[in-house]
């Protein structure tokens, strides 16, 4: 019965050359190889298009090298967007296999693929989808709600940015060259050691890690410093829009915790590549200190996901009630409440191990006092609704289903806080019903909702509600179909990350399960289809007020889509929701006395960075020394290089924003006639 | 699992809450286990969700409520658009939430310690309290790539991928793992606990009624996770003795050559029983020396308690390496050698420690490299401060590791 059920993983003697790669580090897996082959057909496709119609000026002069928060803000959300196809091609797959896997059937797909699918599907949704969508949302709105022309270090977010793509770009390239970690997302030790796990799978994960990781601790120092320094005139911090609060404290948790991630995966990269023993079994290592290490990061994480679209539900439930937000001062201090407490719960993940009673329950106490202020939140959003005109437009509807979806959510999150609870249901199928129902319910919706939000603003158009509608009634029973089946698994004891099952009577919850996953699958083509027919019909749906929700904040006062300067005046702030009140006290748009604008200079150093470090990350990955060397040393030599670039700054001329200016009030009162 | 319909016995509410046309096939064993401490966990979840509901139901009605009659279409409701605060409101938002945690908070600290795996059971069942006379079952969980063995050392039996024990009598598992992290979890029987290599962690439970159920592992360990079940069978006394006598009849022995055959990765092992077990077996896996001549961990930290080996420990490294490649069945052996152990037998332990103290700690302060240390240019046989030498039974219990402790 003994078989040897690790795939042959030694590859041929590494070469100097070459490293561990060789031929055999190619997909032979007829679903990999045939993913392969479609990607790279529509790869080249893709490409073949983008030099048909001379875009690559464009794209390199207008985007790639851009240092304005706007665009870098939009092309986060499209790395996020597309980084969340490939997730969720992950999830169907593992919906398939596991409906499959009932009585002796193996699935379609082995342990090998199918336990590198799952670990892919979180590392993909959390670091390079969710955080994506929550940085890209932040780089574009913060700056615009705090009256800024861009944040404080421009340079650094268009580098913020490359380095988040240039680890997404090593996740990706696992699935063709090599293979990803077959070791769950947080590949905790020993099974994440080398001796364990000896190919290159966690090695992509370690480095796909480091590199995304430089990205978002940057992006946060950015946009800690553009919240504290930028924030025009008169805005003090009680002053300052709700979703500018959350990204603060998101952005604070992002810098204090990443850190961590950091050492962690480093010690971990020490134990693989040169024989320390800090989390293996022999000479001493713990593994007990990994998991603790990556969760004292991990926890925060989960409060950097979903603190910033609190905010969002905050600006949305406020604009479309009609009504100022209920309680903003408790809000607030909700909000650093939890920032704190996020740091003093991580042990919850792990009650299991074998804590004492009094450290599980000091534990668990702190978790479940979380959920005060969050409630806090919850009910300050109901009373904003409180004597409100609600118009249902989509970000609205995203907020109810979120506000029903989220509670259930919390609770069962509160049950797990509960020591012997979570003894029953630690690594269950409830746990996975929970932090999908936190996560989807809380933090995907809120994505939904601030794109629907913020669309117009961006693009000048506003987004198809018809198609919108048809997303967001397909997603949200789809999310409820898909995962309360999994709270009941979990009640009948079915463990996480299973392959096969022997039990039939469970076939048909996940059979339900499936069917809820394909709903959402129809939920994001409606929701692609949505955003295709938006812009096809982009005249029709044109939005040239500014201001298309009668919005409250700030980024509602310029043009859509603002100036590159977005605003030509930095305005004075006298209320805590400045443009209502501007509105309001009905003040006028200035018309002249317009000065030249400082703006910083695009530059193409963000892209090489990052492009060296992912060849870097590559040659780490596959222990080709020498390259690792050279792009070490190239990217030191690039980066110095990048300090002798004296063109840094340029004029926009007065007469430039006057033009600009003109143009808008004619659109203005062509609006307004 | 694979219990019957009949004793489906659901709480009202969860039961409310599940799909009622399906409930057929549905045996939440969460919350109707056979085990005593299995039951006051799912009673906890029942309680806690019931104490939660209190604030959850009103917050959903209202949303919906709200959400609806304050559409824009509805002309004839209230419209207050500068509203924005009330004291008395924002002090009952705070405070409900905060009365119902407190509540919850008290009944998890009460619940945390009463339910600690590591206490030792004070009732195998309501209103049936344990006595002296109930002696509680040891039995020696293991998990290996990807099986578990069960090791009774008061029946001297062990098994393969079948935990069988007395209905109402308390057991007491110790558990560990040969490789990686796993966790040992039978749902009807009580929660889980992880089980971890080099560690011991420690499960009390108990069985209130016969019957057969399953157990697995319920932590990702790898390429055979999926398979990593067993069967449990709970049995009334007289059937577990018959069931020790088969396991006893047998013949096959479990020590530390076969056990190390055992331990290569496998999946899907079919259930095997073993006559004898080797004594020590279970703390030889505990700390990573089941390798003949491999130096165990309670022993090397017992040097290092003692201020370590000094420069003569470097030679003899490879006799902590344990997660060669070998162990989990991939790579060559040959390479991995090791120098025999030297000091695992209790009595000569403590003869080497002297020894080793007496030879090398050197705390004299350095002068530089290449200048000969105070006192002579090698090493000093120099006592520090004199310590009040241990028994050797002290110092391999000091080796013990315990994540409580």
């Amino acid at each position: 019965m003994s078989t040897d059920a690790v795939p042959s993983t030694s590859a041929a003697e590494p070469t100097f050359l070459f490293g561990k790669l060789g031929w055999n580090s190619l997909p032979h897996d007829p679903i990999v190889l045939s993913t392969m082959v479609v990607v790279i057909i529509g790869g080249i496709g893709l490409l073949a298009l983008v030099t048909r119609y001379k875009l690559w000026g464009y794209l390199w002069k207008e985007w790639f090298t851009t240092v304005d928060h706007k665009k870098i803000g939009i092309m986060y959300m499209i790395l996020g967007l597309v980084m969340f196809l490939r997730g969720f091609a992950d999830a169907i797959m593992m919906r398939l296999q596991q409906v499959m896997a009932f009585g002796g059937s193996e699935g379609y797909l082995n342990s090998h693929h199918y336990d590198q699918i799952f670990t892919a599907h979180g590392v993909i949704m959390i670091f390079f989808v969710a955080m994506p969508f929550i940085t890209g949302l932040m780089n574009y709105v913060v700056p615009l709600q705090i009256g800024a022309r861009d944040v404080s270090f421009p340079f650094l977010n268009n580098f913020s940015f490359w380095m988040t793509t240039s680890g997404a770009v090593l996740t990706m390239a696992s699935l063709f060259v090599g293979e990803f970690a077959a070791t769950g997302w947080l590949a905790y030790p020993p099974l994440s050691g080398i001796a364990y796990s000896p190919s290159v799978g966690v090695d992509y994960y370690i480095w796909a890690l480091q590199i995304a990781g430089v990205g978002t601790t940057l992006s946060g120092i950015n946009l800690i410093v553009t919240i504290l320094k930028m924030r025009a005139p008169g805005m003090g911090l009680m002053k300052m829009p709700v979703f500018t609060w959350t990204s603060l404290c998101a952005n604070i948790l992002i810098v204090a915790s990443f850190p961590v991630l950091t050492a962690v995966l480093a010690l971990l990269t020490l134990d693989r590549y040169v024989g320390t023993n800090f989390f293996t079994n022999d000479f001493g290592g713990s593994s007990m200190m990994y998991v603790n290490l990556i969760w004292i990061w991990g926890h925060p994480e989960v409060y950097i996901l979903i603190l910033p679209l609190f905010g969002v539900f905050s600006e949305v439930t406020s604009t479309f009630s009609g009504k100022k937000l209920f309680g903003y001062t408790s809000m607030v201090y909700a909000t650093v409440v939890i920032t704190i407490l996020s740091y003093v719960v991580w042990l919850h993940h792990f009650f299991t191990m074998g804590s004492g009673a009094s450290v599980n329950s000091f534990f668990g106490i702190t978790t479940m006092v979380i959920s005060i202020p969050t409630g806090a939140k919850l009910f300050n959003w109901l009373f904003t609704m409180y004597r409100g005109r609600i118009r249902y437009e989509l970000p609205m509807m995203w907020t109810v289903a979120f506000m029903l979806t989220f509670t259930i959510g919390g609770m069962t999150g509160v049950l797990l806080a509960v020591p012997p609870a979570d003894f029953v249901l630690h690594n269950s199928l409830f746990l996975i019903a929970h932090f999908h129902n936190v996560i989807i319910g809380g933090v995907l919706f809120g994505i939904f909702a601030a794109i629907n939000y913020w669309w117009p603003k961006a693009f000048g158009f506003k987004l198809d509600p018809f198609w919108g509608k048809v997303s967001f009634w397909c997603w949200v029973p789809g999310f409820w179909v898909a995962f309360m089946p999994l709270y009941v698994l979990g009640l009948m004891g079915v463990t996480r990350r299973m392959r096969v099952f022997d039990d039939p009577s469970l076939q048909i919850w996940f059979a339900i399960a499936a069917v809820g996953a394909l709903m959402i699958a129809a939920g994001i083509a409606a929701m692609l289809i949505q955003f295709a027919v938006s812009i096809w019909k982009r005249e029709a749906l044109a939005e040239t007020t500014g201001d298309p929700w009668n919005g409250r904040t700030l980024e509602w006062a310029t043009s859509s889509p603002p100036p590159d300067y977005n605003f030509a005046f930095t305005p004075r702030i006298h209320a805590l929701d400045a443009w209502y009140d501007m509105k309001a006290a009905g003040v006028e748009h200035p018309a002249e006395g317009y000065k030249d604008i400082h703006m910083p200079s695009n530059t193409g150093a963000g892209v090489i960075l990052a492009g060296i470090s992912t060849v870097a990350g590559f040659a780490l990955v596959w222990h080709i020394w020498w390259l690792a060397g050279l792009s070490m040393v190239g990217l030191i030599g690039a980066a110095i290089a990048h300090t002798f670039n004296y063109k840094r700054d340029f004029h926009i001329p007065a007469s430039q924003v006057a033009a600009t200016e003109a143009a808008r009030l004619r659109q203005l009162q062509a609006a307004g006639a | 699992m694979s219990r019957s319909m009949t004793r489906l016995r659901l709480p009202p509410a969860i039961a409310a809450a599940c799909l009622l046309p399906l409930l057929g096939g549905c045996n939440m064993v969460v919350l109707d286990p056979a085990g005593d401490v299995a039951q006051q966990q799912g009673d906890l979840v029942v309680i806690s969700t019931l104490l939660m509901l209190i604030i959850i139901v009103p917050v959903m009605a209202l949303t919906g409520y709200f959400a609806w009659k304050y559409r824009a279409a509805n002309e004839t409701a209230t419209y207050k658009p500068d509203w924005d605060h009330s004291t008395q409101l924002e002090l009952a938002i705070w405070a409900i939430p905060l009365l119902i945690i407190i509540c919850l908070g008290a009944v998890t600290w009460v619940g945390t310690h009463l339910l600690d795996p590591y206490r030792p059971l004070a009732r195998t069942a309501p209103g049936q309290a344990v006595t002296e006379k109930d002696k509680p079952l040891e039995v020696q969980a293991v998990a290996l790539n990807w099986k578990w063995l069960f090791i009774y050392p008061e029946q001297g039996i062990a098994t393969v991928n079948e935990l069988a024990v007395p209905e109402g009598r308390p057991l007491k598992f110790r558990i560990s793992s040969s490789s990686v992290m796993n966790s040992f979890y039978v749902p009807a029987m009580a929660g889980q606990i992880y089980a971890m290599p080099g560690m011991e962690t420690k499960l009390h439970a108990v069985f209130n009624e016969t019957g057969r159920f399953t157990g697995f592992s319920a932590n990702y360990s790898g390429a055979g996770f999926s398979n990593m079940r067993f069967g449990v069978r709970s049995l009334s006394p007289q059937d577990f003795a018959q069931w020790t006598a088969r396991a006893r009849s047998q013949g096959q022995t479990l020590n530390r050559a076969t056990y190390l055959k055992l331990e290569r990765p496998s999946e899907k092992e079919p259930v095997r029983h073993y006559a004898r077990v080797e004594p020590d077996l279970f703390d030889r896996i505990v700390n990573l020396c089941a390798e003949p001549g491999k130096m165990c961990m309670h022993d090397m930290m017992a040097i290092d308690a003692r201020g370590g080996m000094g420069l003569a420990g470097l030679h003899n490294v490879r006799q902590l390496s344990y997660d060669k490649h070998a162990a989990r069945g991939t790579g060559d052996t040959a390479s991995d050698r090791y120098i025999a152990e030297n000091c695992t037998n209790p009595e000569l332990l403590g003869e080497s420690l002297k020894r080793i103290e007496d030879r090398v700690i050197d705390l004299s302060s350095l002068t530089g490299a290449g200048l000969p240390r105070p006192g002579g240019p090698r090493f000093v046989a120099r006592k520090t401060s004199p310590q009040p030498s241990r028994k050797p039974s002290e110092l391999s219990q000091a080796g013990t590791t315990d994540p409580v402790s």
